[in-house]
């Protein structure tokens, strides 16, 4: 089971532009790779990384096979609102990983 | 207009404009920020690598070398094996018992009458007291463990010690160390103490210093130890590898640890 890691701000004023960033240990296998055998290894990758203010979509990413293992993101978000910063990535073989956050804007 | 550019071109050349692409990564010895990564006349690899990567080590969220430190820290207090104990059961807190552990192996064990490595250290302490499987070499638990104790000796000189029981390992270490091998017909000394600072047809030779393991390599995509490293190196020089935590791979690591001697843990490091 993968261990993301997020580091942010716990509070911001309103307004304010804050750096978020993400990481989650993964392979990232991306399908390319033949094992000892000569076997295709099945691609299994992150494919999607969503980020959520209290279930409204703030951040969203797209991931392709070219996405280096463990992968880094990092954003920007404007505060706006107090409430709970959600992290999801969503793998290809269905199962999610995810943690959250709580920000408080003032 | 061609020749007006030709003519800067040439300009350019002549009056020694340098070429950003091509150069070596910054490196100043009298610089007092590399002074956590000097000893004397030792550099660590850290001094080899390009600024990207050694911005990736310095911040502890950008280094991935620390999803192994959080993972280790995890099966520090985690019960496995029949003996029904975890290592903190024994060892307590690791942040003070294991402060100062990684700068002094690979190390003889009188216990086992070996010389033995940190890795292969912490497998013994599995099967002997935790009664637990041994972790499998270049597993995710292995790697994280071995990274979890040995970051608690984060900056940290290495203090590896050559004399006594360890003397004829250390011996046959230099004796592998200065060894010609493979279709290259090199020895580790080649690269690592006579050639480092030049370049191997793209790749910028290092002095070799293993501080940084277990480290993060970008090559990789993953962290790996010491032992994997060495293997690593005999097949770039076409040399058939050395077993893993074969008598010939240990004692090599322990000459090449205590090259390093002076110079600090880095543990998780991040190289290319």
């Amino acid at each position: 089971m993968p261990t993301p890691r997020v580091k942010m701000p716990a509070t911001a004023a309103k307004g304010e532009v804050f750096e978020v960033k993400t990481t989650i240990d993964h392979d990232m296998e991306s399908g390319q790779r033949k094992d000892k055998d000569g076997k295709p290894i099945p691609r299994k990758i992150i494919n999607k990384f969503t980020v959520t203010l209290n279930g409204k979509e703030v951040f969203k990413a797209d991931w392709a096979a070219a996405i280096s293992a463990n992968p880094y993101c990092s954003f920007f978000l404007t505060a706006t609102e107090s409430g709970t910063v959600e992290f999801k990535w969503q793998d290809d073989d269905g199962s999610v990983y995810s943690t959250s956050q709580a920000i408080t804007v003032s | 207009m061609r020749k007006t550019i030709l003519a800067a071109v040439i300009a350019a050349v002549a009056g020694g404009a340098a070429v950003p692409v091509l150069a070596d990564p910054p490196f100043d010895a009298k610089d007092p920020k590399y002074a956590p990564y000097i000893a004397g006349e030792k550099r660590s690899g850290y001094t080899f690598a390009e600024p990207e990567t050694r911005a990736m080590q310095d911040d502890d969220f950008s280094n991935p070398g620390f999803l192994w430190v959080e993972e280790g820290k995890k099966m520090w207090s985690k019960v496995d094996g029949k003996a029904g104990k975890a290592c903190k059961d024994c060892h307590g807190d690791a942040e003070k018992s294991m402060k100062g552990v990684g700068t002094v192996y690979p190390r003889f064990d009188p216990h086992a009458n070996a010389l033995l490595t940190l890795e292969q250290k912490i497998n013994q302490c599995r099967t002997e007291r935790m009664e637990a499987q041994p972790l499998k070499f270049d597993s995710k638990p292995y790697n994280a463990i071995a990274t979890f104790v040995k970051h608690q000796s984060f900056g940290m000189p290495f203090a590896v010690q050559t004399d006594g029981p360890v003397a004829p390992y250390f011996d046959m270490g230099r004796r592998l160390y200065y060894e010609r091998r493979g279709m290259s017909d090199v020895a580790c000394k080649h690269c690592h103490e006579d050639y480092w600072g030049m370049h191997m047809r793209t790749e910028l030779l290092s002095q070799g210093m293993p501080n940084g393991f277990p480290q993060y390599r970008l090559k990789w995509q993953t962290l790996g130890t010491a032992q994997k490293r060495i293997r690593g190196c005999f097949e770039e020089v076409r040399a058939e590898p050395y077993p893993v935590d074969s008598l010939e791979n240990t004692v090599l690591e322990l000459y090449a640890t205590w090259r390093a001697n002076g110079l600090r843990v880095e543990s998780p490091a991040v190289r290319k």
